[in-house]
């Protein structure tokens, strides 16, 4: 946002504040806007994207105050910075804006040269927190990325029940030796792509990748209704996914791909596991361990999709699956059933 | 005596910060907007509304200080913080400040 750039929003019932706060800003170089009460205000803010809220606390049909506890609700208004103006009486009055997440006070008549320095720090700061929000949206998932806003960054975990999902490439390995360094990398690319929009379009966060190999999370950080049909839902979608771009790859006579998915449900551990450096949201348990198995397993048995008995349970009749009898995976002293979704499911 | 009602360094300041003419024009708006804003002091009384009292009187007083009107600020302030009154007397007096000031501010807009 170069120093031109912002767009600012003043929000007065008063003719004369509106039109010298309006001016003053307008001098400083921004683009602005401005409402007549708080109601006009919170419909401009959701209609369109403002840098900034200078808003004034005594209006009628909805004051000030209405307004910072509207817009601390919602998500899209929660992070747009605050500048109180306000000839208000009372100390009480100022820290209650301060508390309900006003970013500053200025008393009024606004001193344009105070104007001028707390209009650019509220900027800045605004510039920082959306450069700090993309980064972490770019290496976690927007799910992540607010829940880290909304309680904060904290290493440790929390017990809670959820769906796991681990895929990966068939014959990867072999796929690799057969293309250059680059076709892989650009296979990788396009795989990741159809995957995360698989599975976030069901709700779910993608927390791993290592090479071709994926996991996914369904119920955690933020609650999901059905974990388990999302997280079946969202591999049949994959598995679709994956059908149109092998017909992409046969047009350019390129040898189709083939995924296999194991998904299981239950309790688990998640939470931001490393140091205060750098950490990363994952979520551990048997439930995770036997997903992985699951996935693993999809080769030796011959399926696109297999599921554990949680996961059946959860699903009734709504998706068909085949039980495929009780395997003893590794790690486990009791033989699980497992159930493979059917085929005819898929297309 | 007849004391100037506007604190001309204020509005001196105003016309510097925001441009002379843009000051002229917001003493206009001012002229217009008031004499509403002293009726709705007076509705509000009657209809014993102290929110809108509170309101009104937060308005005069808050432009009262954009230009310089001192003494009608602190009238209007003083009439914000003490809810109801219980006759009009003070809304009278304030208003007799506000024709002062106007006369002020329109032989300011007039140059």
């Amino acid at each position: 946002m170069a120093e031109g750039g912002a767009r600012l929003l003043v929000a007065d019932d008063n003719k004369v504040n509106r039109l010298l706060l309006t001016r003053n800003l307008v001098l400083l170089g921004h683009r602005v806007a401005s409402a007549e009460n708080g109601r006009i205000a919170l419909d401009m803010l959701r209609a369109e994207p403002y840098d900034l809220l200078l808003l004034d606390m005594e209006m009628p049909e909805m004051d000030g105050f209405q307004v910072l506890e509207q817009m601390v609700g919602e998500p899209k208004l929660r992070d747009i910075p605050v500048i109180v103006t306000s000839s208000l009486e009372g100390i009480h009055n100022v820290v209650r804006c301060i508390e309900l997440g006003a970013d500053d006070y200025l008393p009024k008549p606004v001193n344009p040269v105070l104007l001028k320095a707390r209009v650019g720090s509220s900027l800045e700061k605004k510039r920082l927190r959306d450069q700090q929000k993309d980064m972490v949206r770019r290496f976690a998932t927007s799910e992540v990325a607010e829940d880290l806003q909304k309680s904060g960054f904290a290493l440790g975990g929390r017990r809670l029940r959820g769906t796991v999902m681990f895929s990966d490439i068939r014959g990867f390995t072999s796929l690799c030796e057969a293309q250059t360094p680059e076709e892989t990398i650009e296979l990788l690319n396009s795989y990741y792509a159809l995957m995360f929009d698989a599975i976030s379009g069901q709700g779910g966060v993608v927390n791993q990748m290592i090479g071709d190999g994926l996991m996914a999370v369904f119920g955690a950080p933020l609650p999901l209704a059905e974990p388990e049909l999302a997280a079946v839902r969202a591999a049949l979608d994959m598995l679709e996914l994956i059908d149109m771009f092998n017909l992409e790859r046969s047009a350019m006579e390129k040898a189709p791909i083939r995924i296999g998915v194991g998904i299981a449900s239950g309790e688990m551990v998640a939470g931001y596991t490393g140091t205060e450096a750098r950490a990363t949201y994952t979520c551990i348990g048997d439930t995770v361990n036997l997903a992985a198995r699951l996935e693993a397993h999809t080769k030796e048995a011959g399926r696109d999709i297999l599921v554990d008995g949680d996961t059946q349970a959860a699903l009734g009749e709504r998706v068909p699956v085949e039980a495929i009898g009780e395997v003893r995976f590794k790690g486990k002293a009791q033989p699980v059933p497992v159930f493979a979704v059917r085929p005819q499911a898929q297309r | 005596m007849s004391a100037n009602p506007i604190d001309m360094a204020v509005y001196n300041d105003l016309a510097e910060t925001a441009g002379a003419e843009f000051a002229a024009e917001l003493a206009g708006t001012f002229l217009e907007e008031a004499p509403p804003i002293l009726a709705e002091l007076r509705a509000a009384l009657g209809s014993q509304s102290a929110d809108g009292f509170r309101r009104a009187a937060h308005s005069l007083k808050s432009n009262g200080h954009t230009f310089g009107a001192t003494r009608l600020a602190e009238m209007a302030r003083e009439l914000e913080l003490g809810g109801l009154p219980a006759h009009s007397a003070p809304i009278d007096a304030l208003e007799a400040e506000y024709r002062k000031v106007a006369a002020a501010l329109a032989e300011l807009i007039r140059g």
